[in-house]
Protein backbone atom coordinates (compact mmCIF):
# COMPACT_ATOMS: atom_id res chain seq x y z
CA UNK A 1 0.00 0.00 0.00
CA UNK A 2 1.64 3.18 -1.12
CA UNK A 3 0.89 6.81 -0.44
CA UNK A 4 0.72 6.49 3.34
CA UNK A 5 2.67 9.08 5.23
CA UNK A 6 5.45 7.52 7.23
CA UNK A 7 4.83 8.30 10.86
CA UNK A 8 7.61 8.68 13.37
CA UNK A 9 6.39 5.75 15.43
CA UNK A 10 5.78 2.36 13.90
CA UNK A 11 2.04 2.68 14.22
CA UNK A 12 -0.05 -0.33 13.32
CA UNK A 13 -3.51 0.13 11.82
CA UNK A 14 -5.37 -3.14 12.22
CA UNK A 15 -8.76 -3.98 10.75
CA UNK A 16 -10.97 -6.24 12.85
CA UNK A 17 -13.47 -7.91 10.57
CA UNK A 18 -15.49 -11.09 10.06
CA UNK A 19 -17.95 -10.84 7.21
CA UNK A 20 -20.75 -12.34 9.26
CA UNK A 21 -22.32 -10.26 12.01
CA UNK A 22 -22.52 -11.27 15.63
CA UNK A 23 -19.34 -13.35 15.80
CA UNK A 24 -17.53 -10.98 18.16
CA UNK A 25 -15.75 -8.21 16.24
CA UNK A 26 -16.74 -5.42 18.58
CA UNK A 27 -16.09 -7.49 21.69
CA UNK A 28 -12.63 -8.34 20.38
CA UNK A 29 -11.92 -4.71 19.49
CA UNK A 30 -12.93 -3.50 22.96
CA UNK A 31 -11.05 -6.20 24.86
CA UNK A 32 -7.98 -6.05 22.67
CA UNK A 33 -7.90 -2.25 22.87
CA UNK A 34 -8.02 -2.33 26.66
CA UNK A 35 -5.45 -5.14 26.88
CA UNK A 36 -2.99 -3.37 24.56
CA UNK A 37 -3.40 -0.14 26.52
CA UNK A 38 -2.82 -1.96 29.81
CA UNK A 39 0.35 -3.44 28.34
CA UNK A 40 1.60 0.09 27.80
CA UNK A 41 0.80 0.65 24.13
CA UNK A 42 -0.92 3.89 23.15
CA UNK A 43 -4.08 2.54 21.56
CA UNK A 44 -6.97 4.05 19.64
CA UNK A 45 -10.12 2.16 18.76
CA UNK A 46 -12.09 3.48 15.83
CA UNK A 47 -15.72 2.49 15.36
CA UNK A 48 -16.11 2.10 11.61
CA UNK A 49 -19.58 0.63 11.96
CA UNK A 50 -21.42 3.86 11.30
CA UNK A 51 -24.76 2.18 10.71
CA UNK A 52 -24.89 0.20 13.95
CA UNK A 53 -22.32 1.57 16.32
CA UNK A 54 -21.74 -0.28 19.57
CA UNK A 55 -18.08 0.01 20.47
CA UNK A 56 -18.83 2.97 22.75
CA UNK A 57 -21.35 0.84 24.65
CA UNK A 58 -19.00 -2.12 25.18
CA UNK A 59 -16.33 0.23 26.48
CA UNK A 60 -18.76 2.02 28.78
CA UNK A 61 -18.06 5.34 27.06
CA UNK A 62 -21.49 5.98 25.53
CA UNK A 63 -22.26 8.91 27.84
CA UNK A 64 -19.04 10.73 27.21
CA UNK A 65 -19.29 11.26 23.46
CA UNK A 66 -19.36 14.88 22.36
CA UNK A 67 -17.92 14.84 18.87
CA UNK A 68 -17.44 11.94 16.44
CA UNK A 69 -15.40 11.01 13.38
CA UNK A 70 -17.95 12.97 11.39
CA UNK A 71 -17.02 16.33 12.97
CA UNK A 72 -13.32 15.53 12.61
CA UNK A 73 -13.75 14.89 8.90
CA UNK A 74 -15.86 17.96 8.26
CA UNK A 75 -13.27 20.04 10.11
CA UNK A 76 -15.71 21.30 12.73
CA UNK A 77 -13.57 19.92 15.54
CA UNK A 78 -10.04 18.78 16.15
CA UNK A 79 -9.20 15.09 16.55
CA UNK A 80 -8.34 15.63 20.23
CA UNK A 81 -11.82 16.99 20.90
CA UNK A 82 -13.53 13.93 19.45
CA UNK A 83 -11.32 11.32 21.09
CA UNK A 84 -12.85 9.87 24.26
CA UNK A 85 -10.16 8.88 26.68
CA UNK A 86 -10.91 5.87 28.88
CA UNK A 87 -10.94 6.93 32.54
CA UNK A 88 -9.39 3.83 34.02
CA UNK A 89 -7.04 3.21 31.14
CA UNK A 90 -5.69 6.54 29.87
CA UNK A 91 -3.62 4.79 27.17
CA UNK A 92 -6.88 3.96 25.42
CA UNK A 93 -9.01 6.35 23.37
CA UNK A 94 -12.15 5.83 21.35
CA UNK A 95 -12.98 7.69 18.18
CA UNK A 96 -16.76 7.25 17.99
CA UNK A 97 -18.66 6.57 14.80
CA UNK A 98 -20.73 9.45 13.49
CA UNK A 99 -24.29 9.58 12.36
CA UNK A 100 -25.50 6.69 10.13
CA UNK A 101 -26.05 9.26 7.37
CA UNK A 102 -22.28 9.44 7.06
CA UNK A 103 -22.58 6.26 5.03
CA UNK A 104 -23.98 8.30 2.16
CA UNK A 105 -20.84 10.30 1.60
CA UNK A 106 -17.99 8.54 3.38
CA UNK A 107 -15.19 7.40 1.07
CA UNK A 108 -12.18 5.11 1.50
CA UNK A 109 -10.05 8.29 1.43
CA UNK A 110 -11.93 9.67 4.43
CA UNK A 111 -11.22 6.53 6.42
CA UNK A 112 -7.56 6.68 5.42
CA UNK A 113 -7.40 10.30 6.49
CA UNK A 114 -8.81 9.55 9.95
CA UNK A 115 -6.58 6.52 10.43
CA UNK A 116 -3.48 8.44 9.40
CA UNK A 117 -4.36 11.17 11.89
CA UNK A 118 -4.69 8.58 14.63
CA UNK A 119 -1.46 6.85 13.57
CA UNK A 120 0.46 10.03 14.38
CA UNK A 121 -0.47 9.71 18.04
CA UNK A 122 -1.02 6.03 18.72
CA UNK A 123 0.99 2.82 18.53
CA UNK A 124 -2.10 0.81 17.65
CA UNK A 125 -5.19 1.84 15.73
CA UNK A 126 -7.87 -0.85 15.90
CA UNK A 127 -10.68 -0.44 13.42
CA UNK A 128 -13.96 -2.14 14.25
CA UNK A 129 -15.31 -3.06 10.83
CA UNK A 130 -19.03 -3.38 10.06
CA UNK A 131 -20.41 -6.77 9.07
CA UNK A 132 -20.82 -7.52 5.38
CA UNK A 133 -18.54 -6.93 2.42
CA UNK A 134 -20.12 -3.78 1.05
CA UNK A 135 -19.04 -0.13 1.24
CA UNK A 136 -18.59 -0.04 5.01
CA UNK A 137 -16.12 -2.89 4.81
CA UNK A 138 -14.35 -1.45 1.76
CA UNK A 139 -13.95 1.94 3.42
CA UNK A 140 -12.52 0.41 6.57
CA UNK A 141 -10.24 -1.98 4.67
CA UNK A 142 -8.75 0.91 2.70
CA UNK A 143 -7.38 2.38 5.91
CA UNK A 144 -5.49 -0.68 7.16
CA UNK A 145 -2.29 -2.48 6.48
CA UNK A 146 -3.04 -5.58 8.52
CA UNK A 147 -6.15 -7.41 9.63
CA UNK A 148 -7.58 -9.74 12.23
CA UNK A 149 -10.38 -11.96 11.01
CA UNK A 150 -12.77 -13.12 13.71
CA UNK A 151 -14.77 -16.27 13.17
CA UNK A 152 -16.59 -18.96 15.13
CA UNK A 153 -16.50 -22.71 14.46
CA UNK A 154 -19.75 -22.62 12.49
CA UNK A 155 -20.23 -23.18 8.79
CA UNK A 156 -21.78 -19.80 8.03
CA UNK A 157 -19.16 -17.83 9.96
CA UNK A 158 -16.28 -19.75 8.35
CA UNK A 159 -17.72 -19.34 4.89
CA UNK A 160 -18.15 -15.59 5.34
CA UNK A 161 -14.66 -15.31 6.82
CA UNK A 162 -13.33 -17.02 3.72
CA UNK A 163 -14.95 -14.42 1.48
CA UNK A 164 -13.51 -11.60 3.55
CA UNK A 165 -10.03 -13.15 3.55
CA UNK A 166 -10.14 -13.35 -0.24
CA UNK A 167 -11.06 -9.66 -0.44
CA UNK A 168 -8.33 -8.65 2.03
CA UNK A 169 -5.73 -10.61 0.09
CA UNK A 170 -6.62 -8.97 -3.20
CA UNK A 171 -6.15 -5.63 -1.43
CA UNK A 172 -2.65 -6.65 -0.39
CA UNK A 173 -3.41 -6.49 3.32
CA UNK A 174 -0.76 -8.41 5.22
CA UNK A 175 -0.51 -10.07 7.68
CA UNK A 176 -4.03 -11.41 8.07
CA UNK A 177 -4.42 -13.38 11.27
CA UNK A 178 -7.27 -15.40 12.70
CA UNK A 179 -9.08 -15.22 16.03
CA UNK A 180 -11.37 -18.18 16.65
CA UNK A 181 -14.16 -17.11 18.95
CA UNK A 182 -16.85 -18.86 20.98
CA UNK A 183 -15.12 -22.21 21.06
CA UNK A 184 -16.90 -24.94 23.03
CA UNK A 185 -14.29 -27.54 24.01
CA UNK A 186 -16.83 -30.17 25.00
CA UNK A 187 -18.61 -29.99 21.66
CA UNK A 188 -15.27 -30.14 19.89
CA UNK A 189 -14.25 -33.18 21.91
CA UNK A 190 -17.53 -34.83 20.90
CA UNK A 191 -16.93 -33.92 17.26
CA UNK A 192 -20.10 -31.90 17.18
CA UNK A 193 -18.23 -28.69 16.35
CA UNK A 194 -15.59 -27.92 13.73
CA UNK A 195 -12.20 -28.37 15.38
CA UNK A 196 -9.55 -25.68 15.64
CA UNK A 197 -7.47 -27.37 12.96
CA UNK A 198 -10.54 -27.77 10.71
CA UNK A 199 -10.98 -24.01 10.73
CA UNK A 200 -7.30 -23.11 10.39
CA UNK A 201 -6.83 -25.68 7.60
CA UNK A 202 -9.82 -24.37 5.67
CA UNK A 203 -9.00 -20.68 6.07
CA UNK A 204 -5.21 -21.18 5.90
CA UNK A 205 -4.41 -18.31 8.23
CA UNK A 206 -2.11 -18.19 11.25
CA UNK A 207 -4.11 -18.47 14.46
CA UNK A 208 -3.56 -15.49 16.73
CA UNK A 209 -6.04 -16.45 19.40
CA UNK A 210 -8.63 -18.88 20.63
CA UNK A 211 -11.48 -17.61 22.79
CA UNK A 212 -13.73 -20.02 24.65
CA UNK A 213 -17.47 -19.45 24.88
CA UNK A 214 -17.78 -17.62 28.16
CA UNK A 215 -20.83 -16.21 29.94
CA UNK A 216 -18.63 -13.55 31.52
CA UNK A 217 -18.50 -11.82 28.12
CA UNK A 218 -22.20 -11.02 28.43
CA UNK A 219 -21.79 -9.87 32.02
CA UNK A 220 -18.94 -7.59 30.99
CA UNK A 221 -20.92 -6.05 28.15
CA UNK A 222 -23.81 -5.45 30.53
CA UNK A 223 -21.46 -3.42 32.68
CA UNK A 224 -19.58 -1.74 29.87
CA UNK A 225 -16.30 -3.01 31.30
CA UNK A 226 -14.31 -5.25 28.96
CA UNK A 227 -13.01 -8.42 30.64
CA UNK A 228 -9.42 -7.35 30.11
CA UNK A 229 -9.99 -4.13 32.06
CA UNK A 230 -9.84 -5.58 35.56
CA UNK A 231 -7.58 -8.51 34.85
CA UNK A 232 -10.46 -11.00 34.79
CA UNK A 233 -9.34 -14.60 35.22
CA UNK A 234 -12.27 -15.79 33.14
CA UNK A 235 -11.29 -17.93 30.12
CA UNK A 236 -12.31 -15.30 27.57
CA UNK A 237 -10.61 -12.49 29.49
CA UNK A 238 -7.34 -14.39 29.56
CA UNK A 239 -7.68 -15.30 25.90
CA UNK A 240 -8.11 -11.65 24.89
CA UNK A 241 -5.10 -10.64 26.95
CA UNK A 242 -3.09 -13.34 25.20
CA UNK A 243 -4.23 -12.13 21.78
CA UNK A 244 -2.86 -8.69 22.70
CA UNK A 245 0.45 -10.18 23.85
CA UNK A 246 0.84 -12.21 20.65
CA UNK A 247 -0.05 -9.19 18.56
CA UNK A 248 2.84 -7.36 20.22
CA UNK A 249 5.19 -10.16 19.25
CA UNK A 250 5.30 -12.08 22.49
CA UNK A 251 5.33 -15.86 22.26
CA UNK A 252 2.33 -17.22 24.12
CA UNK A 253 1.52 -20.87 23.46
CA UNK A 254 -1.90 -21.80 22.09
CA UNK A 255 -3.60 -24.91 23.42
CA UNK A 256 -6.00 -27.01 21.38
CA UNK A 257 -9.07 -27.16 23.63
CA UNK A 258 -10.24 -30.49 22.26
CA UNK A 259 -6.92 -32.09 23.17
CA UNK A 260 -6.31 -30.28 26.38
CA UNK A 261 -8.24 -32.11 29.08
CA UNK A 262 -6.63 -34.69 31.31
CA UNK A 263 -9.91 -36.04 32.67
CA UNK A 264 -11.55 -39.32 31.74
CA UNK A 265 -13.96 -37.56 29.41
CA UNK A 266 -11.14 -36.00 27.42
CA UNK A 267 -9.23 -39.28 27.24
CA UNK A 268 -12.34 -41.12 26.13
CA UNK A 269 -12.95 -38.38 23.57
CA UNK A 270 -9.48 -38.85 22.13
CA UNK A 271 -9.93 -42.63 22.00
CA UNK A 272 -13.19 -42.19 20.12
CA UNK A 273 -11.46 -40.14 17.44
CA UNK A 274 -8.59 -42.47 16.80
CA UNK A 275 -8.78 -43.64 13.24
CA UNK A 276 -9.47 -47.37 13.24
CA UNK A 277 -9.68 -47.89 9.49
CA UNK B 1 -13.42 -44.01 10.09
CA UNK B 2 -13.00 -43.31 13.76
CA UNK B 3 -14.12 -45.46 16.67
CA UNK B 4 -16.91 -42.98 17.28
CA UNK B 5 -18.16 -43.28 13.69
CA UNK B 6 -18.04 -47.05 14.00
CA UNK B 7 -20.10 -47.12 17.19
CA UNK B 8 -22.55 -44.65 15.70
CA UNK B 9 -22.97 -46.93 12.74
CA UNK B 10 -23.50 -49.98 14.95
CA UNK B 11 -26.17 -48.20 16.94
CA UNK B 12 -27.73 -46.65 13.87
CA UNK B 13 -27.09 -43.15 15.24
CA UNK B 14 -26.42 -40.08 13.19
CA UNK B 15 -22.68 -39.54 12.79
CA UNK B 16 -21.09 -36.60 14.61
CA UNK B 17 -21.86 -33.40 12.77
CA UNK B 18 -18.39 -31.85 12.64
CA UNK B 19 -17.36 -34.11 9.76
CA UNK B 20 -20.42 -33.08 7.81
CA UNK B 21 -19.71 -29.42 8.51
CA UNK B 22 -16.17 -29.86 7.21
CA UNK B 23 -17.27 -31.61 4.02
CA UNK B 24 -20.06 -29.18 3.26
CA UNK B 25 -17.77 -26.22 3.86
CA UNK B 26 -15.02 -27.56 1.65
CA UNK B 27 -17.47 -28.04 -1.19
CA UNK B 28 -19.15 -24.67 -0.87
CA UNK B 29 -15.82 -22.86 -0.50
CA UNK B 30 -14.38 -24.52 -3.57
CA UNK B 31 -17.25 -23.01 -5.51
CA UNK B 32 -17.13 -19.63 -3.73
CA UNK B 33 -13.44 -19.29 -4.41
CA UNK B 34 -13.48 -20.38 -8.02
CA UNK B 35 -16.37 -18.08 -8.91
CA UNK B 36 -17.50 -20.63 -11.49
CA UNK B 37 -21.21 -20.95 -11.79
CA UNK B 38 -22.66 -24.47 -11.81
CA UNK B 39 -23.70 -24.16 -15.44
CA UNK B 40 -20.17 -23.36 -16.63
CA UNK B 41 -18.76 -26.11 -14.44
CA UNK B 42 -21.18 -28.59 -15.98
CA UNK B 43 -20.25 -27.49 -19.49
CA UNK B 44 -16.56 -27.83 -18.67
CA UNK B 45 -17.15 -31.27 -17.20
CA UNK B 46 -18.94 -32.41 -20.35
CA UNK B 47 -16.18 -31.14 -22.62
CA UNK B 48 -13.44 -32.72 -20.54
CA UNK B 49 -15.21 -36.08 -20.63
CA UNK B 50 -15.68 -35.70 -24.36
CA UNK B 51 -11.99 -35.09 -25.02
CA UNK B 52 -10.79 -37.82 -22.71
CA UNK B 53 -13.18 -40.40 -24.11
CA UNK B 54 -11.81 -39.85 -27.62
CA UNK B 55 -8.62 -41.49 -26.40
CA UNK B 56 -9.80 -43.96 -23.79
CA UNK B 57 -13.09 -45.54 -22.88
CA UNK B 58 -14.05 -44.24 -19.48
CA UNK B 59 -16.50 -45.46 -16.92
CA UNK B 60 -19.10 -42.73 -17.04
CA UNK B 61 -20.94 -44.03 -13.98
CA UNK B 62 -17.87 -43.75 -11.79
CA UNK B 63 -16.34 -40.71 -13.41
CA UNK B 64 -16.30 -37.47 -11.47
CA UNK B 65 -15.06 -33.98 -12.19
CA UNK B 66 -15.21 -31.65 -9.21
CA UNK B 67 -13.63 -28.72 -7.49
CA UNK B 68 -11.57 -29.35 -4.40
CA UNK B 69 -9.88 -26.88 -2.21
CA UNK B 70 -6.95 -27.02 0.13
CA UNK B 71 -4.82 -24.27 1.62
CA UNK B 72 -6.87 -21.67 -0.22
CA UNK B 73 -5.93 -23.21 -3.57
CA UNK B 74 -8.80 -24.59 -5.57
CA UNK B 75 -8.12 -27.48 -7.90
CA UNK B 76 -10.21 -29.06 -10.60
CA UNK B 77 -10.02 -32.77 -9.89
CA UNK B 78 -11.03 -35.29 -12.50
CA UNK B 79 -11.34 -38.88 -11.43
CA UNK B 80 -12.03 -40.92 -14.56
CA UNK B 81 -11.71 -44.71 -14.31
CA UNK B 82 -10.44 -46.06 -17.64
CA UNK B 83 -12.16 -49.15 -19.00
CA UNK B 84 -9.79 -49.63 -21.91
CA UNK B 85 -7.66 -47.60 -24.27
CA UNK B 86 -8.95 -47.01 -27.74
CA UNK B 87 -6.78 -48.55 -30.47
CA UNK B 88 -7.14 -45.32 -32.42
CA UNK B 89 -8.28 -41.95 -31.07
CA UNK B 90 -11.71 -40.95 -32.30
CA UNK B 91 -12.09 -37.70 -34.24
CA UNK B 92 -13.55 -34.75 -32.32
CA UNK B 93 -17.21 -35.35 -31.54
CA UNK B 94 -16.80 -38.94 -32.72
CA UNK B 95 -18.04 -40.95 -29.77
CA UNK B 96 -21.75 -41.65 -30.10
CA UNK B 97 -22.02 -42.69 -26.42
CA UNK B 98 -21.09 -39.17 -25.35
CA UNK B 99 -24.30 -37.75 -26.73
CA UNK B 100 -26.15 -38.88 -23.62
CA UNK B 101 -23.88 -37.27 -21.03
Amino acid sequence: MSGKPVTSTQSRAILICSGKGGVGKTTLTANLGVALAKQGARTAVLDADFGLRNLDLLLGLENRIVYTAQEVLSGSCRLEQALVKHKQEPNLSLLPAGNPRMLEWLTPEDMKKITDLLAEQFDYVLIDCPAGIEDGFKNAAAACREALVVTTPEVSAVRDADRVIGLLQTRGIEPIQLVLNRVRPRMMANQEMLSVSDVTDILALPLLGLVLEDEQVIVSTNRGEPLTLNGSRSPAGQAYTNVARRLRGEEVPLADPSKEGQGLRAKLGRLMHTKIF
Amino acid sequence: MTLRDFIDKLLGRQPASAGMARQRLQLVLAHDRSDLNPELLEQMRREILEVVSRYVEIDLEEGDVSLETEDRVTALVANLPIKRARPKPLPPGGDPSMATI
